[in-house]
């Protein structure tokens, strides 16, 4: 169900507002992600300053909030993205989203800039703005930790920033739940910009649906078929009696990834990707690391227990725990810290993401742009008088750790490296651009692209960049149902059809890691369900469509263009040294044999301009 | 006021939902489902639920009514509206004596009192006015509907007493594995 209602935020005055959220808009955008995109359109000017006060922070949430929907209660954060200059729109899982539905509103809009620390805190009607002074400086789990103590109520959802986002680090990253990342692509800045130290947030409503007794069917359905730990065993001793309960279909799409997703996990894509020799190590510089398995086999190890983020049969929060840190383990960090940066020590790797959990940093980029200096280091292009005082070769856990505390810091050559890989490298010149691997200025995450060539165009084109979140297209490369190594006609169908599923996904929403498990039929039946308007599954690909072109024309206007649907030139230049990849690259050739046949699937123009607005 | 009496015969049988921590994905759907199953009007609000959830970071555990043996909420309610039944210990609230003042929910230590949208305490009641099913296919059908839905099969009925047996049978257990 809707509250249809959008709560407006003036930092500046200190003041709120509460506006009507339009029937209209609700169709056609239906929540979380494509509400994000068109709130975006709606409150900011594509050539805004994403530091300007005027810059718009959008939180919204999605019909499933708050329902025991099984991958439920997407919460998206977006603005204009300090990093790329385009739509930064990142979607994460946990209580935020509920605790927003349940005080009442569809979407929260924070403007203006705050004159002193503050916090925002929501409880239901009553919104106010708390000193954050005392908080300013701290992670984002102590400011979690803090605010829940002084409200005394554990059930409050926070979403907090650390030292990064406050000073203003293109890096910085917006954290929920403590240490899930959200908000990534900078938004951690823009949230810092305006003085906002965190987002608290407690509903009490009850949450209904339109349609109770088929909405009952439709969650027994969807556990039935996700459960992890049971397709674990059944995977594992190939359990007959539930296979033929459990239609052919369900079994190859569901089961396959929730045994996948709960048991290793994550991880487990390091070791598919080095297989085929498509996991990037020392950035980018090869395909193959030698220490893959040793890293899955260690952090597995080190497992505590695992969690699901919401009501989610699946539960692939792995949390891992060595000494005293703590993290989920996720690919993209996992990767980032290790085969990225040529490191095998799991201590070393959580201690990096830990950090940047610390400040409040997205791993990837981080990491990202750590690899990309220890390559220029290892060249010879910097010395260690230029990384004051480090020896940044590949496999340095030691000065790679130093160097993402002083990025947290904005020190030394932190503080360049703290504006994200592209502007760094810009900064640093002596042509080290050619060294920094990104896509439209975020940096790249764990898939080398050359021998993955579905992904390859899936990330030139994505409206988001190169996150991880709007992925997913290497399945088709991994699995074989695309051929990897050519650039043939049929891709961009592929692309496309990805891409529109997962806007809805995201919209309405469920966790893309149950992407086999709903389709559009499912997803229609879930919408009409939940909030009695019916909806076709044609209709609802239609919204899928128009909310891509939607964030595809905001980006147009904030300044990009069909080249720049393109791909770092490593991936155009150099081939792929060794392993089952070797000799693999993506010519030019290739690339706009891939992005006139996505083109021509979107009905967009040669330039990549969508037609219909 | 309700004494002490010495345990034996039918008290030494009471039953409740209890969590098996190494099982429990804190997932929060027992929470949501119950919220629904004691809500006339089938809405979801863990506010209502008689069964929590808590996650820390050493574990997961989700926490109804334990029908103490000698149940604080009974003795603390100032107007003797609460009293513990003889036949499964649940703990039943005279709804026309209840005034919601909470003091019962400040006495439980496992936070499994609460109050509902009409105020009055409220807490597991084994759903025992429930019909019989299951989610599925493969486990017995049960009545309690957070037993029911868990996906990871963490809850169960349990008596008190048993509790100790079958840990020292998993100990056991592991002890027969090493030693083959």
């Amino acid at each position: 169900m809707y509250s249809g209602k959008i709560l407006e935020i003036d930092l500046t005055k200190e003041k709120k507002i509460v506006k009507a959220l339009g029937k209209e808009y609700i169709k056609e955008y239906l929540g979380g992600l494509g509400l994000a995109i068109r709130l975006v359109n709606d409150y900011i000017s594509p050539k805004m300053d994403p530091f300007h006060p005027d810059n718009a922070l959008v939180v919204t949430t999605s019909p499933t909030s708050g329902l025991p929907v099984p991958g439920g209660w997407g919460c998206v954060f977006a603005s204009r993205s300090p990093l790329t200059f385009g739509m930064g729109a990142s979607v994460c899982f946990g209580s935020f989203a509920a605790n927003m539905k349940r005080a009442g509103y569809d979407a929260i809009v924070i403007k203006g800039r705050s004159e002193k620390p503050v916090y925002l805190w929501v409880d239901g009607e009553d919104v106010t703005f708390e000193d954050a002074r005392d908080l300013w400086g701290k992670s984002p789990q102590r400011t979690a930790e803090t605010i829940k103590k002084d409200l005394a109520d554990d059930s409050i959802s926070v979403a907090a920033i650390g030292l990064a986002g406050e000073l203003l680090a293109r890096v910085a990253c917006i954290l929920t739940d403590q240490i899930k990342v959200s908000g990534k692509m900078g938004l951690g800045a823009v949230q810092g910009s305006k003085n906002l130290k965190a987002i608290a947030i407690r509903g009490d409503d009850s949450v209904r649906v339109a349609h109770v007794q088929e909405f009952e069917n439709f969650c027994r359905e969807a556990l039935l078929m996700t459960r992890g730990s049971t397709a674990v065993k059944c995977y594992r001793e190939d359990f007959q009696t539930e296979k033929t309960i459990v239609k052919d279909r369900v079994w190859t799409t569901i089961f396959e990834p929730a045994v996948k997703y709960r048991d290793p996990g994550i991880i487990n894509d390091l070791l598919v990707l080095n297989n085929l020799g498509c996991l990037p190590t020392r950035n980018f510089t090869a395909g193959l690391f030698e220490s893959a398995e040793e890293i899955c086999r260690d952090l597995k190890r080190l497992v505590k227990k695992v969690d699901a983020c919401s009501p989610c049969s699946i539960g692939c929060q792995h949390l891992a725990v060595l000494k005293d840190i703590s993290i989920y383990l996720d690919y993209g960090s996992v990767w980032a810290f290790g085969p990225n940066c040529g490191i095998e020590s799991v201590d070393a790797i959580m201690r990096a993401i830990n950090l940047c959990n610390y400040f409040g940093m997205d791993p990837v980029s981080v990491g990202n742009a750590v690899g990309f200096v220890m390559e220029c280091y290892e060249k010879g292009i910097m010395n260690y008088i230029d990384i004051g005082g480090l020896h940044l070769k590949f496999g340095n856990d030691k000065d790679m750790l130093e160097l993402v505390r002083e990025i947290g810091e904005r020190k030394g050559l932190g503080n360049l490296l703290a504006e994200g890989v592209r502007i760094a490298a810009q900064g640093i010149g002596k042509n080290v651009e050619t060294l920094a691997v990104h896509i439209k200025g975020l940096e790249m995450t764990g898939y080398d692209l050359r021998g993955l060539k579905t992904a390859a165009l899936s990330f030139a084109v994505s409206f988001r960049d190169a996150c991880y979140d709007g992925q997913g297209a290497y399945l088709f490369d991994i699995k074989g149902i695309s051929n990897r190594f050519s650039a043939a006609k049929g891709k961009g169908k592929l692309v496309k059809d990805l891409e529109d599923i997962f806007a809805v996904m995201d919209s309405i929403s469920t966790c893309k890691v149950f992407a086999g498990a709903y389709g559009f039929e499912e997803l229609a039946t879930l919408y009409s369900i939940i909030t009695g308007a019916k909806i076709s599954p044609r209709e609802l690909k239609i919204c899928g469509e128009k909310i891509n072109d939607l964030a595809r024309i905001f980006n147009l206007r904030a300044g990009f263009r069909g080249y720049d649907d393109n791909l770092p030139i490593k991936f155009i230049q150099n081939p792929m040294p060794e392993g089952p990849s070797k000799g693999c690259i993506i010519t030019i050739g290739e690339m706009q044999m891939l992005l006139k046949d996505y083109y021509e699937e979107r009905g967009w123009t040669e330039d990549g301009l969508p037609t219909k607005v | 006021m309700r004494m002490m009496e010495n345990v034996g015969g039918k008290r030494s049988k009471y039953k409740f939902v209890d969590v098996d921590p190494s099982r429990c994905i804190a997932c929060g759907i027992c929470e949501l489902v119950c919220s629904f199953e004691k809500n006339e009007k089938k809405s979801f609000n863990p506010l209502y639920s008689r069964i929590k959830v808590v996650r820390l970071n050493g574990t997961n555990m989700a926490i109804a009514c334990r029908v103490c043996e000698d149940a604080p909420c009974v003795k603390a309610c100032p107007r003797n509206a609460l009293m513990q039944s003889e036949d499964n210990g649940v703990i039943i609230v005279n709804k026309y004596k209840c005034t919601g003042c909470g003091w019962c929910l400040m006495v439980c230590d496992f936070g499994s009192i609460v109050l509902t949208e009409e105020g009055i305490a409220a807490t597991c009641d084994l759903c025992v006015e429930r019909e019989k099913s299951r989610v599925f296919p493969g486990r017995r059908m049960v009545q309690q509907a957070c037993i029911e839905w868990c996906p990871e099969e963490a809850l169960s009925l349990v008596n008190r007493h048993e509790l100790p047996k079958k840990t020292l049978r998993e100990t056991i257990a592991k002890l027969a594995v090493s030693e083959t």
